[in-house]
């Protein structure tokens, strides 16, 4: 497809703006004036509707294939999520901000104040901000108020180190490093977690957090998590829950209840808001009672008569993470979304999140290999060793998926499985359209072995075949020249 | 002319004080095609093991240790516009610095090609 | 059942699936969880159906004062959206898609961030962009920490006429680094030139400043980016992109890096989010980008594509030596940024920033005419102004919220001594009769 910049003519245009009511004012003087105007494209109205409604049709998305893309909870986005947020559009956020404006956001000050409850109330924590803009916005946010936690305890010199397993995440080593900590690595045990005895060697004084995914990305709860959060406190380190597997424990666990102290939730994952081609997302930190003070500003409190006002100026706070209040559109979806399913609605996505992913795994197993053959939660991990015997690696087998219409699952994460296929079906999907996957999925095997070739040759139903990554990296072209 | 390696699989060969550093054609080739080698800054003073520079793919980076201590005198800077050179001729055309070794006798806390090779069968 | 539909199995289908996992009940599943560690709350209230649940929602939006006009900017603006913005980045093809990790069947997400990244190229007069991050603070806070990899420095000069809460967020992402922040308070709404030569020496990374203003000026900072240069350091500049349309583009005045928030640019209001971040660079600092950024390329049989490139910056390879913590950004306000720049076009975006300067200028002049009241700065303004008003700012705005007007963003509470000053954004919304109505509702303000 051409690019909007190769269909551009000069002169045309794609809306007519508003006439002026008001005299020209003079112009600006040369020194601040651009020299010619910014070379965007120039289109009539239909061309830009027409090419990207055929952009649009050149990708999978939720609504028009399967996509079990492990670690990503690619649930159905219920409609009316969108007619609820777009009800907020007009709002500014400096009216909040100004003096007596607070007077006249009650109604998105109270939905960031209640949403924050049954948040608190979901992770078993006593308080959340809605502030970060994302799941890895969340986690250096919580690792930053962990931080001034022990700061403010007089341990900032002393506290160095982050401690996280070797299947979790790149963005919670990534994260504590920006925050300014060095990171120790735990290795992952045969039981599918992290190595107990090798965590509690690695754990001294000067360890500040504890950074897990509960379940992990390996889909497994770790039965030791108790055990390990008490080992960390007893150690002054504070226990930080990474919420992108959340999907498949609301209502039976709280991470509040297991020792945790800081959470992040990915309200892109779990609770159903779109995730738009890469965001926006959203990722409130939720606390224990001990890190409110350090907690971003403004604060949304409520007052004796129920009136949300803004703490601004709390000594302790670690400042500010995001110019506003966060992601509001995004918070107003799932807000929506929780008082639109409740209290049972939230369980049994739950319950059929990790029924699905069992269901997958028990009919896959036989085909795959199952590095650690156990219950799973929402998510389930396979390796492709036994079909790298015929020279077919995963990523074969994703590009295979794509010919037959579906999106592939995670390919290659976590790193610690080799040649990892890492599928997360999600409550919504029907049990016919996994029995039609687990069919293509034993396909794939079955083709694995008699014709490699053909896998290694997929896709050739796409616009495009497999592209030259290489080039991509040594050329850097990154934008349209011209 | 010596040629010895280290387990992060980094080369060093000795001529007349001064060590030639690249990554062994095994590092190469689990590496994939190489779009980007940070080269270390000329002058810089070095410590064995320490790290050096670091080395892109596609789907990978890894950092390169210095398998001897010195000061860096020679930089290979045809890596910059040309990385797949450490794919054709990781041992040869690929080195990516020259240092000034301080220690030679660092040189025994490393394998020779021979050990290298066993080493490389245990992995 | 009302939620059943999101979760759509039969008790008869649950039955065939837990034989098959070879369990007795959903129940067993939960096993691994040990006993003592179950949920014994959880507080939610039952659920309903959607038709309650938007019902719920648009009393929420209610409760907020929908009527408000406005005169307020401190980093979003109330601008024009055109209808094809909506409509087309609300195709679910975009918004249900997840980043584009599989090339071959995300060619539409791809191409629209190549697209995307070129227009934020050609708009900043840079040579590359990423594909988006989270919005105008944080894109300072990642441009500060880019600029301390590239020199391998410790201190960031903050000119102090960038936005208060640009500032706060730079200066919380960096509390825990060990990195000097230093401020150069504002003088006449302008950046303190003979301050920040004083403290510019080889230990500075980078100095942050911001086109217009929090004050509206604008500034031509051809000279300063030499003398930053010449101090080994970068220049980073935070951008209204909407003023691109006739001020000297970042490329133009010699910056190395530009940021800023993308909510001017086809992204609504929505009480502070999603909008999105946008970051550009000379090229040769490509490697310490933070973020996702896609590259063309061509496939097997020599065909154009595109794909996420240079990725083992990234923390999902790099880890904790990544270039930034970032996964998810704001692709699909992003996609919206390009819409809108594409609808408007060449010729629109100079077209519409004209507009802005013109009603503001207009307002700048009506409203000095009342007694009293006089517009601050000497310095060049583009659709934001400062006034100084006979009493003080946060009475008079708390005053006027009664009356649905917000008058814009009274300075004392960012800068001391600046109560009485006022800073007013005039879009091209604002009518010639809305503007007239706030000269007259402000002289009557002032009177009480």
């Amino acid at each position: 497809m051409q690019l909007i910049y190769e269909q551009s003519t000069p002169g045309r245009r794609g809306v007519k703006l508003p006439a002026s009511d008001v005299p020209a004012a003079s112009a600006l003087p040369d020194t601040l004036l651009r020299a010619e105007p910014a070379g965007l494209a120039e289109v009539s109205e239909l061309d830009l509707v027409r090419h990207f409604t055929n952009l649009s049709r050149r990708n999978f998305s939720v609504d028009t294939n399967f996509y079990p893309l492990g670690s990503c909870t690619m649930k159905y986005n219920a409609k009316v999520l969108e007619n609820a947020a777009a009800l907020f559009a007009p709002f500014h956020p400096m009216t909040a901000l100004l003096p007596g404006g607070v007077d006249f956001c009650q109604g998105t000050l109270g939905m960031l104040y209640d949403l924050g409850q049954l948040l608190a109330d979901i992770t078993g924590m006593d308080e959340v901000t809605t502030q970060p803009l994302a799941g890895a916005h969340g986690e250096m946010t919580g690792i930053l108020l962990i931080s001034a936690y022990h700061a403010a305890n007089g341990n900032k010199a002393k506290k160095k180190y982050v401690v996280v397993p070797d299947s979790s995440h790149g963005t919670n080593p990534a994260s504590a490093s920006i925050a300014g900590y060095e990171i120790i690595t735990v290795p992952t045990a045969s039981y599918g977690d992290m190595d107990l005895e090798l965590f509690k060697a690695a754990m001294t004084d000067e360890v500040a957090a504890v950074m897990m995914t509960c379940p992990n990305t390996l889909g497994l709860f770790n039965p030791h998590i108790k055990e390990i959060s008490d080992i960390a406190h007893s150690h002054g380190a504070l226990m930080y829950y990474d919420g992108a597997n959340l999907n498949a424990i609301m209502g039976k666990v709280k991470p509040g209840d297991v020792g945790f102290d800081v959470v992040h939730v990915n309200l892109h994952k779990t609770f159903g808001t779109p995730h738009g081609g890469g965001g926006p997302g959203s990722g409130p930190v939720g606390v224990k009672k001990a890190l409110i003070p350090f907690l971003p500003q403004p604060r949304i409190v409520m007052d004796d008569d129920g009136k949300l006002l803004l703490e601004t100026a709390n000594p302790g706070t670690i400042g500010r993470t995001a110019n506003f209040f966060g992601n509001f559109g995004v918070m107003a979806k799932a807000y929506a979304y929780i008082i639109m399913l409740g209290r049972e609605g939230l369980i049994r996505v739950s319950e059929q999140a990790v029924l699905n992913a069992n269901y997958i795994k028990e009919k896959l197993k036989a085909y795959y290999d199952l590095p650690y053959d156990m219950t799973c939660m929402h998510e389930c991990v396979f390796s492709a060793s036994k079909q790298l015997e015929h020279g077919v690696h995963a990523i074969d087998i994703a590009k295979f998926l794509i010919d037959k219409g579906y999106h592939p699952p995670t390919v290659y994460f976590p790193m610690i499985v080799k040649e990892a296929i890492m599928i997360e079906p999600t409550e919504t999907e029907s049990k016919a359209a996994m029995d039609a996957f687990i069919a293509v999925m034993i396909d794939a095997a079955q083709t694995a072995e008699s014709n490699p070739q053909a896998l290694h040759d997929a896709p050739l139903t796409m616009p495009i075949s497999r592209l030259d990554e290489t080039k991509a990296a040594r050329d850097q072209n990154v934008c349209c020249i011209g | 002319m010596s040629m010895y390696f280290t387990k992060e699989h980094e080369w060093v060969k000795v001529k007349e004080g001064i060590g030639a550093v690249g990554i062994s054609e095994h590092a190469a080739h689990e590496l994939g095609d190489i779009t980007f080698v940070e080269l270390p800054k000329m002058g810089a003073v070095v410590k064995q093991f320490a790290m050096l520079g670091s080395i892109e793919s596609v789907k990978a980076a890894s950092d390169i240790f210095a398998p001897v201590s010195g000061t860096v005198v020679k930089v290979n800077e045809a890596l910059e516009t040309a990385p797949e050179i450490v794919n054709e001729s990781a041992e040869d055309a690929g080195w990516m610095a020259w240092i000034e070794i301080a220690d030679e006798s660092e040189l025994e806390n490393l394998m020779t090609q021979g050990q290298y090779d066993d080493y490389l069968k245990t992995l | 059942m009302n939620d059943s539909h999101y979760c759509p199995h039969t008790p008869e289908e649950i039955s065939e699936m837990l034989s098959v996992i070879g369990v007795a009940s959903v129940e067993e599943l939960f096993a691994p969880i040990p006993g003592e560690l179950r949920a014994k709350t959880f507080n939610i209230p039952p659920g309903m159906s959607e038709f309650e649940t938007f019902s719920r929602m648009q009393a929420i939006a209610a409760e907020n004062s929908g009527k408000m006009l406005n005169f307020i900017g401190g980093g979003f603006y109330d601008h024009i959206i055109p209808s094809v913005v909506d409509h087309l980045s609300g195709r679910a093809e975009f918004y249900t898609a997840y980043t584009p990790y599989q090339p071959e069947c995300s060619q539409g997400t791809l191409q629209a961030l190549f697209e995307y990244q070129t227009a934020i190229c050609r708009l900043t007069g840079l040579d590359v962009s990423n594909a988006s991050l989270y919005d105008g603070g944080t894109s300072c806070a990642e441009a500060a920490m880019m600029s301390l990899r590239i020199t391998g420095r410790n201190k960031i000069v903050v000119d102090g006429c960038v936005s208060p809460f640009s500032r706060q967020v730079l200066k919380t992402y960096l509390f825990n680094l060990n990195v000097d922040v230093i401020e150069i308070p504002p003088l006449d709404g302008l950046l303190n030139r003979a301050e920040l030569a004083a403290v510019l020496d080889d230990s500075v990374a980078a100095v942050l400043v911001q086109n217009p203003n929090f004050f509206g000026s604008i500034e031509d900072f051809t000279a300063l980016a030499d003398q930053v240069h010449g101090a080994g350091a970068l220049l980073i500049g935070s951008i209204y992109p909407i003023s691109l349309g006739i001020v000297k583009s970042p490329g133009e005045m010699g910056m190395d890096i530009a940021v800023g928030d993308g909510q001017s640019l086809g992204n609504p209001l929505s009480f502070g989010g999603p909008s999105f971040g946008f970051i550009a660079a000379k090229k040769k600092l490509i490697r310490n980008m933070p973020g996702r950024i896609v590259g063309e390329t061509v496939d097997k049989n020599g065909k154009r594509g595109f794909v996420l490139t240079l990725q083992a910056r990234e923390q999902h390879i790099k880890r904790h030596k990544a270039t930034s913590n970032i996964c998810s950004n704001q692709g699909l306000c992003a996609l919206r940024g390009l819409i809108f720049l594409t609808s408007v076009g060449k010729e629109g975006l100079a077209e519409l920033a004209r507009l802005n300067r013109d009603k503001a200028e207009y307002a700048k002049v009506q409203l000095a005419k009342i007694p009293g009241v006089t517009v601050l700065q000497s310095a060049v303004t583009f659709n934001e102004f400062t006034l100084s008003l006979p009493r003080r700012a946060d009475a008079v705005v708390a005053g006027m919220l009664e009356h649905g007007i917000a008058a814009g963003v009274p300075l004392g509470q960012y800068y001391e001594g600046s109560e009485n000053c006022l800073v007013v954004t005039v879009t091209e919304k604002r009518t010639r009769k809305e503007i007239d109505l706030f000269a007259k509702e402000l002289e009557v303000a002032l009177c009480n």
